[in-house]
Order: C-alpha cells, then sequence, then structure tokens
C-alpha cells in the first residue's frame, strides 16, 4: 500500500471541499491536509454575487458542510503559507515559509484568479473585484442609493452585480469592450434580451465601451470612458474573468494547455497528482473536445470523480452536460451544453412572463440550449443531451409536446 | 398522561397524488412535500436543504427526489441526503393511510 503520507489538497474552494469529503465517504481515514489561504471552510461562489451580495443571505449560508459537518471531517486546514512548489519525484509541496509537505496522492485545486484590468489608476481603492466572501462583503457596503457604480465587463459577474445595484437604487454605468454581452456564452438575439431586461431596469449600458483611466486622489473619484465620457462614480467593480491557476503544475512539469490538462477522472500526467475545477483542461464526450470550464457544478462533480480517483476507484468518469445559471433581477437564465456552431434553431415560447426555451441542432444533433424562466424545461432537454437521444427541432418549437414525454421515449 | 407526538391533518384523497408524483402541503409553519411511490405515501420537508428550492416541483426516480434547483438527491423515504450538493437529512413526517384520505402528522404543539 502507499507511502502513509498525508493526501494533500492544493486550494480550499468548491472543488477542494468536495475532494475532502468524498475520500472521507470512501473511506479514507488517513490525514488530509488542504492548503489554502482563506479564512472561511469551503465555500459555494454563485450567491456572492447575488442573494449574499444584497445581504438576503449570510455569508455562511454558503459553507459547503455547514457547522460542523465541515470539522467533523477532519481535514487539516493550513492557511498561513502558500504552495509555491511541488517536488513530484520526492512527493512533496513546498510552502512559501520554506517548510514542505510530504504526500502520497495530491490534488490541485487552485482554481483561477480574477483578471485584472491593467490601465491608470485601477489600483486606487474603490475599484473592486469579486471572487471571494470577502470581496463580496467589501462590495455589498458600497452598493447605496445615493452613489453611482462603474461596473467594467458585461459578463455574468458584471451582470450580477449591476443587476443587485440596481435593486439597491445605485447608478450602474456598464461598459462591455465587445459588441455584446456575455459573448464568449450566448448568441447575439438571447444576450440582446439580456441587454433589454437591464435597460428596463434603468441600468445605462455601452458597448464597444472601455475604460481609458481610472481617476481620484485617495480613492477611486472619476472613470474615462473611451467612447469619450468622463464620469463621476462612487466604485467601480470589475469583472473581466479569471485566469487558471496553473503555474505550481506547470513548474511540476506536468502538461498544462489553458489549465492542468487531465482525463476525465482528474488525473494529471504524474501518476501521483490530480486536479479538479475551474483549474482543469477536461475532455468531455457529450461536447466532443477538451474544455476548461468555470463553473459550480464543475466544481463540485469533477472534484467528486478526482477525489475517488485518488484512492484508485475509476468506474464512473466525469461525463457531464456543462451546465451554467445566472439569476439578473426576475430572470434565471440558464445554459447547456457549449453549442460553438449551429445550423438550426428550435424555440419553444412560455406562458406569461417572456420564458422561453432555445434548442442548438447542428447536423441533425442536439447541440445545447439557452432558457430563460424554464429551468423544469431544460432539465429535460439536458437529460435528452446527456442521454445522446435524437430530438426532432420541431418537437422543440411545439409546446403541446411534453419535454418529459420526449424523454420517456427517448430512453 | 402524555400527548401524542404527531397531529394528524387530512392532506388530500389518494387520488390526488399519482404514482411517481408530489404534492405540496402547508400544516401550521411546516411546508411539506408528500410523495406517492407505487402506491404508499411518504411526507418530508418541500424546501432543500441546500439552498431555496421546492422538492415538490423536483425529479421522482424511484424512491429518490432530485430537487429542481441544484440536483441534489434525497431518500424520499428516510429524508436521507444522498448527493451533491444537499449534505443535511430532510425532515419526514409519519404518513396514515385512510380510505379516502391521507393524513400527515407534524410535530403535536405543547
Amino acid at each position: 500500500m502507499g507511502s502513509g503520507d498525508p493526501f494533500v489538497i492544493v486550494g480550499c474552494g468548491q472543488a477542494a471541499g468536495w475532494a475532502a469529503r468524498t475520500l472521507r465517504q470512501e473511506g479514507h481515514a488517513r490525514p488530509i491536509v488542504m492548503i489554502g489561504d482563506e479564512p472561511h471552510p469551503p465555500y459555494e461562489r454563485p450567491p456572492l454575487s447575488k442573494a449574499v451580495l444584497l445581504g438576503k443571505a449570510a455569508p455562511e449560508s454558503t459553507h459547503l458542510f455547514p457547522g460542523a459537518a465541515w470539522e467533523g471531517l477532519g481535514v487539516e486546514h493550513r492557511r498561513g503559507a502558500t504552495a509555491t512548489r511541488i517536488e513530484a519525484d520526492n512527493r512533496r509541496v513546498v510552502l512559501s515559509d520554506d517548510r514542505s509537505i510530504p504526500y502520497e496522492r495530491l490534488l490541485l485545486a487552485t482554481g483561477g484568479r480574477v483578471r485584472k484590468l491593467n490601465v491608470a489608476g485601477a489600483d486606487l481603492p474603490g475599484i473592486f473585484y469579486l471572487r471571494t466572501i470577502d470581496d463580496s462583503l467589501s462590495l455589498a457596503g458600497e452598493l447605496r442609493s445615493d452613489g453611482r457604480l462603474l461596473v467594467v465587463g458585461g459578463g455574468w459577474i458584471g451582470l450580477e452585480v449591476a443587476a443587485a445595484a440596481r435593486q439597491r437604487g445605485m447608478e450602474v454605468v456598464l461598459v462591455e469592450a465587445a459588441g455584446q454581452l456575455c459573448g464568449r456564452a450566448l448568441a447575439g438575439d438571447i444576450a440582446g434580451h439580456l441587454e433589454r431586461l437591464h435597460r428596463d431596469h434603468g441600468a445605462d449600458i455601452s458597448l464597444n465601451c472601455a475604460v481609458s483611466r481610472f481617476e481620484g486622489t485617495a480613492r477611486l473619484e472619476r472613470v474615462q470612458l473611451t467612447d469619450g465620457r468622463r464620469l463621476e462614480v462612487s466604485a467601480a467593480v470589475i469583472g473581466v474573468g479569471i485566469a487558471p491557476n496553473d503555474e505550481l503544475a506547470r513548474g511540476a512539469g506536468l502538461a498544462v494547455d489553458n489549465g492542468i490538462v487531465v482525463d476525465e477522472y482528474g488525473r494529471t500526467s504524474h501518476p501521483d497528482i490530480f486536479a479538479a475545477g475551474d483549474v482543469t483542461n477536461h475532455p468531455n464526450a457529450l461536447v466532443g473536445r477538451r474544455i476548461r470550464l468555470e463553473s459550480w457544478e464543475n466544481a463540485q462533480n469533477q472534484a467528486i470523480v478526482a477525489g475517488k480517483a485518488m484512492l484508485g476507484k475509476t468506474e464512473m468518469p466525469y461525463a457531464e452536460v456543462p451546465w451554467f445559471w445566472s439569476d439578473q433581477y426576475e430572470a434565471n437564465l440558464q445554459l447547456i451544453g457549449l453549442p460553438q456552431a449551429w445550423d438550426r434553431v428550435a424555440t419553444r415560447k412560455g406562458g406569461a412572463g417572456g420564458s422561453f426555451l432555445v434548442c442548438y441542432f447542428n447536423a441533425g444533433r442536439l447541440q445545447g440550449a439557452v432558457g430563460m424562466n424554464s429551468g423544469r424545461d431544460l432539465k429535460f432537454v439536458r437529460r435528452l443531451m446527456q442521454a445522446r437521444a435524437s430530438v426532432d427541432p420541431g418537437h422543440i418549437s411545439d409546446a403541446s409536446i411534453r419535454l418529459q414525454d420526449l424523454l420517456k421515449a427517448a430512453t | 398522561m402524555s400527548k401524542p407526538a404527531h397531529q394528524f391533518h387530512r392532506v388530500a384523497a389518494p387520488s390526488d397524488i399519482p404514482a411517481g408524483e408530489a404534492l405540496r402541503v402547508k400544516l401550521e409553519q411546516c411546508e411539506i412535500a408528500v410523495f406517492n411511490i407505487d402506491g404508499e405515501f411518504y411526507a418530508i420537508d418541500d424546501v432543500c436543504t441546500h439552498a431555496f428550492a421546492l422538492l415538490s416541483e423536483g425529479f421522482v426516480e424511484g424512491d429518490v427526489i432530485e430537487c429542481p434547483l441544484h440536483g441534489g438527491r434525497f431518500e424520499i423515504k428516510t429524508g436521507k441526503a444522498v448527493a451533491a450538493p444537499c449534505t443535511v437529512d430532510l425532515r419526514t413526517y409519519p404518513v396514515r393511510r385512510e380510505a379516502d384520505a391521507i393524513l400527515v402528522g407534524i410535530p403535536a404543539a405543547d
């Protein structure tokens, strides 16, 4: 059997937490050490740009394993130092305080870090990023009805923060450098729908627009935009994506290519080292290519599979249709699959409230779907995709056909 | 003299809940989902222990309910959380079947 050294997890987010719990669930009784610089036990991030930001949910409500449940897992969480190097041949992780920890198996759940905006004044106080509980609480203190918030980036984080700020009665100016919102994730017509939603709630949205300069003496006071406007703002939040924290893996000589390259069990190119969550580049048979996902579900379910693989259990590969959601005002938007190209679109209109479901087909195959306030229908579409079922676009458009009946017929 | 631990309330006729489906009921402060699994009725908390979502709007597979919001799963017969992200079990409530009624018991008030 193994060396008897601990199982070490680098990172302390959602993937780290689920991997640790999975190790315990699967009977691993020996020490687990988790290295990560968070003052909190592992938590989920989605509420940080929604309910926690609005003060409608306590930060503790995001913890994966509430109350004593986390303590009960017996994971030693090392906070003081960060992991700086992996000695893969010696099976040791070297820390920033020059100490090192031997491991039998290592999991890299290092996630991502926010991309910083590289313009003048971007380090002024009053400019925020959103990734952690503490980021969310700091930003929450800036949302007030007599202020004006500049949101840089029209992706999920920017839009959710914009919605929260408007709900607080704050003036919101959002700038997006590309020609549409959520350009990586949404087709133009859906992005236009989202844009109208935000405009209808009073947000000032400018596409093809960026920040040239932040200004202020002790703190952010004004912003100069590339469209020529110079605005007084009380705070700014920047949401321009994350970069994978793959440097440790790279330094250890592991295969890295837009994230740590792993297989469908979270195994890296080194047999003792595993990886899970936002940081991985992994194969997805249902999508038909390698992908790196920044998603709640991936952080959870890939980590569960990787945790089992660390114990040599590889009965169930990780293979799920990607799923994302966002809540903005009264709209719940959900995306499944990662359609890149399509030759046919089928739309199912919902009842009152403008809910809809749009499915994308390519060469007769269902590639993905997006829906607004139609989570239940999307669930059935996702199961159809998961089962690789053949779906007739005409059946999607025909609202008299129940999707659960299509699923029953297909499986 | 001891009081009964539960107070039973009629919530539905058996024909109101088809097999494999659930009925949402509210008894005092308790939000409860009543499920029909192969003709047997079970009552558990309706609100997921992970985030706010109603399990009565979820997906029944055998004797497991999948939450419609994040896909967590619970055993309907025991309330036990069996799939991520759920780790906290649901409360269960006793069910009595009478000829034309399903009764659910909630903890009796003092």
